[in-house]
């Protein structure tokens, strides 16, 4: 177990300014803000549409103290690769100075797993020195909660209700870490803003990675899951510990469990508290531990095998 | 003395890119945009342009990564047609919004369905309102030229805006012609480094692209606009540059033949050379005719194109693009609604022709020019399929 106090040593600096317009409890703001802290001062963002460029955006403001740019929906990616290699050829042909600087890809899971896959897989198999990070908070948020690929069998969304006939989303969630992971690239991992001592050794991992790294933050959203504002990290944490969101990495292909969890907490211990999941019968739910447990078993074998 | 060698019309585009010295260039390939592209892969593979050549899995990402790679102050250059275009469209608005200075050729092709890879303006004529500079050259030689002139004017600290080349797919990008180049003493003496103003850097954060409530939008478009016709002065001025280095001159409206004329033709792209030689032949049969060919559609030249058509009874006026169920084609459209102010006004013959790659022949112009039917619906869809030279 890490210090009590161990959280101090993150750095004070903030470059995600307080102010911005996200809902109060939001899982991804805070997670945006531990990312910047650790990427500290020399780093370019280029965001996708979505939760995070309308609430830290609004013109004349900005809550960004690093250089950042928003172009579109799918293409944070593609930004994130001209930038990259715009920066490269100019420091190379002594336009301008030699420096480290951290090429950060950010969008929501609408704007990794369903509109911006193209462009992501594209920049991932061209072997850019960016890092993609994808703040899943499992639904378009932005628009109305609207059910993504990433949206978990059985939430509840706008577009995926649960009505008479149908329970909610009707396919299992989309494996992105497996998919950027598929793409043979040095660094892949998974993360929540609940355990920022986890996610800051990924976001130091992954940037320094030469080459692209992914990491895929599970971001809890209280308006759209249904939850209380206060409730935001105890989620995280519930995610984590029922096996729902396992935080692992996997670097050069070897998988690795970076939160061991020596006992699955019961999946109802983290639906029951969400108005997304509320209407799903016992039998659902079973289904859906059953699914966990194996994927966790299935994660935990392969991290055992490379350890 | 110039150096005057013959070339492909895509090689010529490739070699005045290089001589531009850009830092990056990303693309997706598509017919006809394809001989330029991979031109410009071999100039980079061997050594003879140092930039980065970014073979992308889209155009929309094509374009998205020039975007970021100007934003990062990299002199940037893409390529496309048809539906690369159409897939690119919603990030042309905001390149034009996010004021970046990139330069596009578009190697013009018909817009699907049905698939046609031939050449006519339905591509451009779909981002019209993109916000670009939009420019139409005739032959290799003009490409070649305008590509140095488009950097000039994209990169003027007073312009700041992309600029579209607008080049013929096949019927001109796959021709051979003679071309005359420049020294790249001279390329370099034209085209000063790019230095913008905003970057992304860490050592002066900017946010670029934030959003706006509608207490600002209206603003933005409005500078915009304002910004985009200001930028006529300095066409001229790199015009006019060009004419010091290469000496070559160009105008907005191109004029042949103008003088005492009762018709005009107008007309944008190559298609201007095969009508420059109708009407040669029909001032040789004392017919006082005319050609006008637009080189700049954005911002258009409203006043220079009122000017050239004062005392003009007839226009006849051909677009290579439809609006299906409506006033025809968008060049006569704008025109139409250009001279509307004018007290004597012309008439006006709208034809839409040479629709995916169909020849239009010196004959099809006389016969043009011939006809003395009234439009009742303001256009016709020129249909023949290549009239007898000898008609």
């Amino acid at each position: 177990m890490p210090s009590l106090y161990a959280v101090k040593t993150l750095p004070s600096q903030e470059y995600f300014a307080s102010g911005h317009r996200a809902c109060p409890g939001c899982g991804e703001a805070l997670a945006v803000r531990q990312v910047q802290k650790i990427l500290g001062r020399n780093v370019i963002v280029a965001s996708a549409t979505g939760c995070m460029e309308i609430v830290s955006s609004p013109f004349p403001l900005s809550s960004w103290e690093v250089p950042w740019i928003h172009v579109a929906f799918e293409n944070a990616a593609a930004v994130a690769a001209g930038i990259e290699k715009g920066l490269e050829i100019l420091q190379r042909k002594g336009k301008i100075k030699k420096q480290k600087i951290t090429v950060l890809a950010m969008a929501g899971d609408g704007g990794t797993a369903d509109i911006g896959l193209q462009a992501l897989s594209g920049a991932l198999e061209r072997r850019h020195n960016i890092l993609f990070i994808c703040y899943d908070n499992e639904a378009y948020m932005n628009t109305g909660v609207q059910r993504s690929s990433s949206t978990p069998f059985g939430a509840s969304t706008t577009t995926s209700p649960a009505g008479t006939h149908q329970a909610g989303q009707l396919t299992p969630k989309k494996n992105m870490p497996a998919i950027a992971v598929a793409h043979g690239i040095p660094y892949v991992a998974t993360a929540s803003a609940s355990y920022p001592l986890d996610l800051a050794a990924k976001v130091r991992k992954a940037a320094a990675t030469r080459g692209p790294a992914y990491l895929h933050i599970l971001s809890v959203c209280p308006s759209g899951w249904g939850i209380p504002g206060d409730a935001t990290i105890k989620l995280g944490r519930l995610a984590v510990q029922s096996g729902v969101f396992p935080l692992y990495e996997v670097q050069n292909g070897k998988y690795k469990i970076t939160v061991p969890v020596q006992e699955l907490l019961p999946v109802q211990a983290y639906f029951q508290p969400q108005r997304r999941f509320r209407h799903l019968h016992p039998e659902t739910i079973e289904q859906i531990s059953q699914d966990i447990r194996e994927k966790w078993q299935e994660l935990k074998k392969r991290s055992d095998k490379t350890n | 003395m110039k150096k005057r060698t013959g070339m492909e019309v895509s090689f010529a585009a490739a070699e005045a890119v290089k001589q531009c010295k850009v830092d990056l260039i990303a693309a997706y390939p598509i017919t006809p945009q394809t001989h330029i592209v991979e031109r410009l892969a071999e100039h980079v593979a061997n050594g003879e342009l140092d930039a980065q050549f970014i073979p992308v899995e889209s155009e929309h990402s094509a374009l998205s990564l020039c975007i970021g790679s100007q934003a990062a102050g990299a002199r940037s250059f893409t390529c496309t047609s048809s539906q690369g275009l159409a897939l690119m469209s919603e990030l042309l608005y905001i390149t034009s919004g996010l004021r970046l200075p990139l330069v596009m050729i578009l190697v013009n092709r018909s817009l699907s369905a049905p698939l046609s890879i031939w050449n006519d303006h339905s591509d451009v004529m779909s981002v019209r309102d993109c916000g670009w500079i939009q420019l139409f050259v005739r032959n290799g030689q003009e490409l070649y030229d305008h590509v140095f002139i488009a950097y000039k004017l994209a990169e003027n600290p007073a312009v700041n805006m992309p600029v579209i080349i607008n080049v013929d797919g096949f019927i001109l990008s796959h021709v051979f012609e003679p071309l005359e180049t420049i020294s790249s003493h001279e390329a370099e003496r034209y085209l000063p480094p790019y230095a913008p103003k905003f970057v992304l850097h860490p050592d002066d954060p900017v946010t670029i692209g934030a959003f706006t409530m509608p207490s600002f939008f209206t603003e933005a478009k409005k500078i915009h606009d304002e910004s985009l016709k200001a930028s006529y002065g300095p066409i001229l001025q790199a015009f006019q540059s060009w004419e010091h280095i290469s000496g070559r001159s160009y105008h907005p409206v191109e004029k042949q033949y103008t003088q005492d004329a009762e018709t005009l033709f107008i007309i944008m792209g190559s298609l201007a050379e095969t009508a420059g030689e109708a009407v040669k032949i029909m001032r040789e049969q004392g017919v006082k005719t005319g050609l006008l060919t637009l080189r700049v559609w954005r911002p258009f030249p409203f006043a220079e194109l009122r000017r050239a058509i004062t005392g003009v009874q007839k226009l006849i006026i051909i677009d290579r693009a439809l609006s299906p169920g409506g006033p025809g084609g968008p060049l006569a459209a704008e025109i139409r609604a250009a001279l509307y102010n004018m007290e004597n006004r012309p008439q006006i013959l709208n034809y839409i022709a040479g629709l995916g790659g169909r020849d239009i022949t010196i004959a099809d112009y006389i016969r043009m020019h011939n006809t003395t039917s009234v439009q009742e619906t303001g256009y016709e869809i020129y249909d023949q399929k290549g009239a007898e030279a000898n008609a």
